[in-house]
């Protein structure tokens, strides 16, 4: 785990009324990092940028500890994509993939590629206009974990989807994520079930970094708990982090180690934190 | 070996892994020298984070509790009876003060805190 799978340095995109960066991050290699952000936070133009998709203003990417400007091409064979839209003509059916990959692909493999085919009961004669959304993501998926990817990128790929569909994907992951080499960069505005398994969570507001940290360091730092406003009153101001007043009282995140041990407090979810800290932020501005 | 990660525990989750395998390894059901499982199969099965069970498995071999060997995995340590002792006494140790501070809010003294431990000692029977 001393390697980063993906360096960003100083990037930075602009369009109209809308600015990224400058972002810093690093993803380490053999873990499981959640990019979330609430939409339009510009997670998606980060990804694209990491792909080569875009041309950032300014910066470096490194993925593998090579430019992605000099070495897209080969890079492109060691990456896994799954976005929430399938690039692949609508009229084409699912064993008719194969041999379009193999075009695209030099690392290809058609053996994988049936095997989770198989495991996801893909239908070869569906056409793909044919596929539901869960279907659709399973394919995708399995394209990208069938040319011997080591760093799989999914963008907003679980999002909609049910939660056995999404169960199901989060075991696919764990099982790429047991040979160390391999890394995982999941987008999202919601992560649900996946961040269970996160290693890090990278935290994307209004095209700035908020933080990027280990999720369990995250989830033991915060906590929630309601309280009367009163109570309130004598707490630590520093303590808290976010909170949303209601008629009978407040709900507060809050930093746990300021907080006195008598107060009952509860685990966070990341997406808990996400929503305290950003209404914190527009609180702080009013 | 079992180990269950509870959420509504307010404990961290790479300490509810050390101390079940701690419990394993002093209760005997992890005997010396037996693998411990690999780090990313143990994050996987409890869909929990990698770095998170890593820093169970580092923190249980500054302890002295386990061993890792490079390329090959974490084994339960050897040398580790006169370890188990110490735990146990630590444990000991911190009930026996938490009686002391109890025993002040109740004013009662030392001797007769002595008092008190010798009947339940004769009572529970010292086995």
């Amino acid at each position: 785990m001393l390697n980063n799978a993906i360096e960003i340095n100083n990037l930075t995109k602009s369009y109209a009324g809308f600015s990224l960066g400058p972002l810093n991050i690093n993803v380490p290699m053999g873990c499981l990092v959640g990019y979330i952000g609430e939409n339009g936070a510009g997670k998606s133009t980060t990804l694209k940028a990491i792909l080569g998709l875009i041309h950032p203003d300014s910066g470096e990417i490194k993925i593998f500890g090579k430019n992605i400007k000099e070495h897209a091409p080969t890079l492109m064979n060691r990456i896994g994509v799954v976005f929430d839209t399938l690039n692949i003509p609508d009229e084409m059916k699912i064993k008719e993939v194969d041999k379009f990959c193999k075009l695209t692909f030099d690392t290809w493999e058609e053996v994988t590629f049936h095997h989770y085919v198989t495991r996801f009961n893909l239908q070869g004669e569906q056409k793909i206009k044919a596929l539901s959304r869960g279907m659709k993501m399973k394919l995708s998926l399995s394209i990208a974990l069938s040319h011997q990817a080591e760093l799989l990128i999914l963008d907003e790929a679980t999002s909609g989807l049910d939660p056995v569909v999404r169960d199901e994907i989060l075991d696919i992951l764990l099982d790429f994520l047991q040979d160390e080499t391999h890394t995982v960069l999941i987008s999202s505005h919601i992560l649900s079930d996946l961040e269970k398994a996160a290693d890090y969570i990278a935290f994307l507001h209004n095209g700035k970094i908020l933080f990027m940290e280990e999720k369990d360091m995250l989830v033991e730092r915060y906590a929630l708990c309601s309280l009367d406003h009163e109570l309130i009153q004598n707490l630590n101001p520093d303590a808290i982090v976010g909170k949303r007043k209601h008629a009978f009282g407040q709900d507060l995140l809050v930093i746990r180690d300021l907080m006195p041990t008598c107060i009952e407090m509860s685990k966070p979810s990341i997406e808990d934190i996400m929503v305290y800290i950003i209404k914190g932020e527009e609180n702080a501005e009013e | 070996m079992n180990i269950q990660i509870s959420n509504a525990s307010n404990d961290p989750i790479y300490l509810q892994i050390k101390n079940q395998i701690k419990s394993a390894i002093i209760s005997g059901k992890l005997k010396p020298e037996e693998q411990l499982p690999s780090i990313r199969y143990l994050a996987k099965e409890l869909r929990i984070s990698v770095i998170t069970t890593k820093r169970a498995y580092d923190e249980l071999e500054i302890e002295g509790f386990v061993n890792s060997v490079q390329g090959k995995g974490s084994f339960v340590s050897m040398q580790n009876k006169e370890l188990i002792r110490e735990e146990q006494l630590r444990k000991v140790e911190a009930s026996l003060l938490d009686a002391i501070k109890q025993a002040e809010l109740a004013g009662l003294s030392i001797d007769d805190l002595k008092e008190l431990l010798e009947t339940l000692g004769g009572f529970e029977g010292v086995e």
